[in-house]
């Protein structure tokens, strides 16, 4: 039971901050919040992949004299990109905020509908 | 902006030696833990702490914004020529094996030549946002 | 052994934060709060033996993306006013808080079967990662078995992602590269004026 919950304890938290991400994307009203739930959910899908690569009593996958288990490399790679290329859109997506900022003279999403559904 | 002293001495005295972990990072990533994502990032940290310190202006006359978006743009085509190159040479398209006189010296070459590639589109593209949205805030 | 317990304090801790980041309302406590939330997650990196991405998300997370988010903030404030507070929300809360519960359930339920964590003979660890372990340094002779993966294994892949990075900074250029316009309003009152 012990190593069932210790096995699993990882992929919950995964799920918990997930889950934490989504509801600040659907739950909350301004723009800025939404990335930032955006944000959480993409560091819950990090973790899921690099949880998955770890092997017990592994070192890093580096070689060296005398190791023999290494984690795997393959998830690193691809969460090693997915950082910077995750960074690179939440700029964009920054830069679509501060345009409407500009356009509507605010980045509360109820405040933005009502000045639509007024023209 | 109001100048402040601390803040600049120790930015000055910092600032050189980001910029010198960043090359570290960049080419010992083959032994070590780094690589280009990593130098990039931490050498546009560097200039990143230079313009919130001493100003905007100050920072734009180092690297200028076209030289950014020319950099920016050198990475990729550094990246896909190497691809090209070894295309040249008769392999397939980023198959570094012919690129030196040894398949592991091709190699070698091979991964420093796209992780400088890397490095270089990383540090301008992260510069370039970071310009883009300080700029904005002026007048 | 006392990985795991460091692994679980700092998995905790992130699920605080995290819901710390939720409840809270004034965007700039958020926004560095988010920079915690960053550099934790570089520290639970490097315990579960990822240097190279504990590397990447301490200089990205916690330098660059905060220091966008602020400069950000920094344009979408109003005026006179040292913080920013989103507004009350004018939703319920419950409807989404039933579609995560509902969806979080499923997700548990699906755990089930995954492979404990750190388990040797998981699908995940016997089949291209072994190739990469025991192949990557007699051909390529680069000891960082990650640098050899990303750079040449899947060197197409990373050219794909660096052309992603080149082209979200095009894409920020095109939208906030140059000079404001003038608000829309302000322009009317000038022309008025003019008029007049």
């Amino acid at each position: 039971m012990m190593d069932f919950i210790i096995g699993h304890y990882n992929y919950w938290i995964v799920i918990v901050l997930m889950m934490v991400g989504l509801y600040t994307v659907i739950s909350r009203g301004n723009l800025i919040k939404k990335i930032i739930g955006l944000n959480i959910f993409q560091v819950s899908v990090f973790f899921l992949y690099i949880s998955l690569g770890t092997v017990e009593g592994g070192a890093a996958p580096i070689i060296a004299e005398g190791v023999k288990v290494y984690s795997n490399p393959l998830p690193h790679v691809l969460i090693l990109t997915a950082i910077v290329v995750g960074v690179a859109t939440t700029a964009l997506a920054l830069a679509l905020v501060v345009r409407i900022k500009e356009s509507y003279s605010t980045i509360e999403e109820d405040e933005i509908h009502n000045l639509d559904h007024s023209l | 902006m109001r100048p402040n002293l601390i803040l600049q001495v120790v930015a000055k005295f910092v600032i050189p030696l980001m910029i010198l972990f960043a090359l570290y990072v960049q080419f010992h990533g083959d032994f070590g833990p780094g690589g280009g994502f990593q130098a990039g990032v931490i050498f546009s940290a560097a200039f990143i702490l230079y313009s919130l310190v001493f100003g905007l202006d100050t920072a734009e006359k180092i690297i200028p914004a076209h030289w950014l978006r020319i950099l920016a743009a050198l990475g990729v085509v550094i990246y896909a020529g190497v691809g090209v190159a070894s295309l040249l040479l008769g392999g397939n398209y980023l198959d570094y094996t012919l690129l030196g006189s040894n398949p592991i010296a091709g190699q070698h070459l091979g991964i420093l030549l796209v992780e400088l590639g890397v490095g270089i589109t990383v540090a301008a593209a992260m510069l370039i946002m970071f310009f883009a949205f300080a700029g904005r805030g002026r007048e | 052994m006392i990985d795991i317990v460091i692994d679980i304090t700092l998995l905790a801790f992130l699920a605080i934060t995290s819901v710390a980041i939720v409840r809270m309302t004034n965007l700039f406590a958020i926004v560095m709060l988010f920079g915690i939330f960053s550099l934790l997650s570089a520290g639970l990196f490097v315990v579960m033996d990822a240097p190279d991405v504990a590397f990447t998300e301490a200089a990205v997370g916690a330098g660059i993306s905060t220091v966008l988010m602020l400069a950000t903030l920094a344009l979408v404030k109003k005026p006179r006013e040292p913080f920013y507070n989103e507004a009350p929300h004018a939703h319920r809360a419950w409807l989404s808080l039933v579609v995560v519960a509902v969806t979080g359930a499923a997700l548990v339920y699906g755990t089930w079967d995954i492979p404990r964590f750190g388990d040797p003979d998981a699908p995940a660890q016997t089949h291209v990662a072994r190739y990469y372990i025991e192949n990557a340094l007699p051909e390529t002779g680069v000891p960082n078995i990650v640098t050899a993966v990303l750079a040449s294994y899947r060197g197409f892949d990373t050219l794909g992602e660096v052309a992603v990075i080149f082209t979200a900074a095009v894409a920020v250029l095109l939208l906030i590269g140059g000079r404001r316009s003038k608000p829309a309003v302000e322009k009317k009152d000038k022309r008025e004026q003019d008029e007049a």
